[in-house]
């Protein structure tokens, strides 16, 4: 697999998995992975800021509403792929193990077993999570009832 | 004549570590953890991020932490440590009509597709002290679970009643918004830059303003359309990739008020909006902002501007806490040179005045 045959879907997903779960969770699963290659910074972690933007009305033009904090790390495999990462907060480790995540997930010895042993697991979970969210608000959804008054 | 003085360091060390003292409290009862401020004081932290202007809840707890609960200042701190970040960029706009909702409710339509979710929420509580909390480990209800979630996305009721032509569309504005911390204001203001302003302004300014503009410094006349709380996924378009990805999800509140307009020739007859947006859970604060964005709109909707919910000057240059608090509370600096020259000055007059007498 080269970088040009790469689904950018399937890419945008791990990406987003890898930087909407939990440090700790990630890091958990990390060190169930066995001998993983060398590799080395492209760009070491570096904290910052950025913008987000919302929507004029909720639909209409944009305008920039507040920042926030994000960490962004490059790294290359030795002899592989390059990952890249872009994860909210400020953990530089969060963004490490997401670059790292991201070039083996780009490379055919590696891809089903991080895909495996990594994101399905955090896809999982950030799932369970979001639905039991959902349940929970659920389970305040007014039932409207009318009363009847008067006779019959 | 100036004369420069110095003196006080010690002094001012002094008074810094008694300040610590002061925060720390009694010694014999454990020091709060981040953890706890931002687990058990959620909506202050979610306060100061907003008002900060930075998404980050462990921040903001520090903020809190060092500041004794003081909310204004725990804002200055953020804002001052904000600086030293660089700049990455900026996300797509947030899309909230496909936000993970956990509280989203109407008080114009009864029945909207997906129902009302009261969500955690302090309404329809009696504001009684509840001193059960005053123990600890106190058990509490349990969380109710419904055996299926909430709509993955909900329609907005804005979005149900522009598909009918009854409100104004929203409008496009320019591709790249303007930025308040990177150009100076300038009037009249584009409603990009008002919303980026109120978004950061303080919440007390803005809750009096709107309340203002209730009571009849305004012409208001709004319905709460729609609030919703929950998640957002927030995009960005890495130069190195070239294509979106998730960078994370963020908590918003997002307050769509729904106000009366008369329609004109060329126009018909349609509601108006007014929009509100937090970080975090500030319903109140996001309420509040529609209501002023919606007094805000008054000159471009040929509304009689006279009132001080509707004049950007006004609200705009001061609604900010950290400029506020800044020129306020700059009055404790020393000014004995300034005061001295008054003091000689009244003192003058009072001779002459005496000399003219006699």
């Amino acid at each position: 697999m080269t970088s040009a045959t790469i689904d950018t879907d399937a890419r945008r997903h791990w990406m987003g998995v890898l930087a909407k779960s939990s440090p700790a969770r990630l890091a958990q699963l990390w060190t169930d992975l066995d001998g993983l290659p060398g590799w080395s910074h492209l760009r070491r972690p570096e904290v910052g800021l950025v913008m987000v933007r919302g929507r004029m009305g909720g639909d209409g033009g944009p305008f920039n509403m507040g920042e926030m904090t994000v960490t962004r790390c490059s790294v290359r495999v030795d002899g592989g792929a390059v990952g890249h990462a872009w994860v909210a907060g400020r953990s530089s480790t969060h963004a490490e193990m997401a670059a790292l995540a991201d070039a083996l997930l780009q490379m055919p010895g590696w891809h089903q077993v991080v895909a495996d042993a990594v994101v399905a697991p955090l896809a999982r979970q950030l799932a369970e999570d979001r639905a039991r969210a959902g349940r929970q608000a659920a389970a305040t959804r007014v039932d409207f009832f009318t009363m009847v008054r008067g006779e019959d | 004549m100036y004369v420069a003085v110095k003196g006080g360091e010690k002094a001012i060390d002094n008074a810094h570590a008694l300040m610590a003292q002061g925060r720390r409290g009694a010694e014999s009862v454990p020091e709060l953890s981040l953890e706890q401020i931002s687990g058990q004081l959620s909506l202050a932290v979610e306060r100061v991020m907003t008002e900060g202007s930075v998404y980050d809840r462990d921040l903001a707890a520090l903020a809190l932490k060092q500041a004794q609960g003081d909310a204004v200042e725990a804002i200055f701190l953020l804002r001052a440590y904000r600086t030293t970040l660089p700049r990455f960029g900026s996300s797509q706009p947030v899309e909230t009509g496909s936000m993970a909702i956990r509280r989203r409710i109407s008080a114009a339509f009864k029945d909207l597709p997906g129902g009302q979710v009261l969500g955690p929420t302090y309404d329809y509580t009696h504001r009684l002290l509840d001193f059960a909390l005053a123990a600890e480990g106190g058990a509490r209800a349990p969380v109710a679970e419904n055996p299926e979630p909430v709509e993955a996305a909900m329609p907005r009721v804005t979005d149900v009643l522009g598909h009918q032509g009854l409100i104004e569309p929203s409008g496009e504005g320019a591709e790249v918004p303007g930025d308040l911390t990177r150009q100076p204001l300038n009037f009249p203001a584009g409603r990009d830059l008002r919303l980026q302003n109120l978004a950061r302004a303080d919440e007390g300014f803005v809750l009096a303003l709107a309340y203002s503009s209730q009571r009849g410094y305004g012409n208001t006349h709004p319905f709460a359309g729609e609030i919703r709380m929950g998640e957002v996924a927030v995009e960005l378009v890495p130069e190195e990739l070239g294509f979106a990805i998730e960078i994370g999800e963020i908590t918003l509140t997002e307050c769509q008020m729904v106000n009366q307009f008369k329609g004109s020739k060329t126009v018909p007859p349609q509601f108006t909006r007014g929009y509100g947006l937090s970080f975090g859970h500030c319903e109140r604060k996001a309420m509040a902002m529609a209501l002023v964005d919606r007094s805000l709109r008054a000159e471009d909707l040929g509304e009689l501007v006279s009132n001080p919910a509707q004049d950007q000057e006004f609200v705009l240059y001061h609604s900010d806490n950290v400029e506020a608090s800044g020129f306020v509370q700059h009055l404790k600096l020393p000014h004995y040179v300034d005061f001295q020259s008054e003091l000689e000055m009244i003192r003058r007059l009072r001779r002459e005045n005496a000399e003219a007498a006699q």
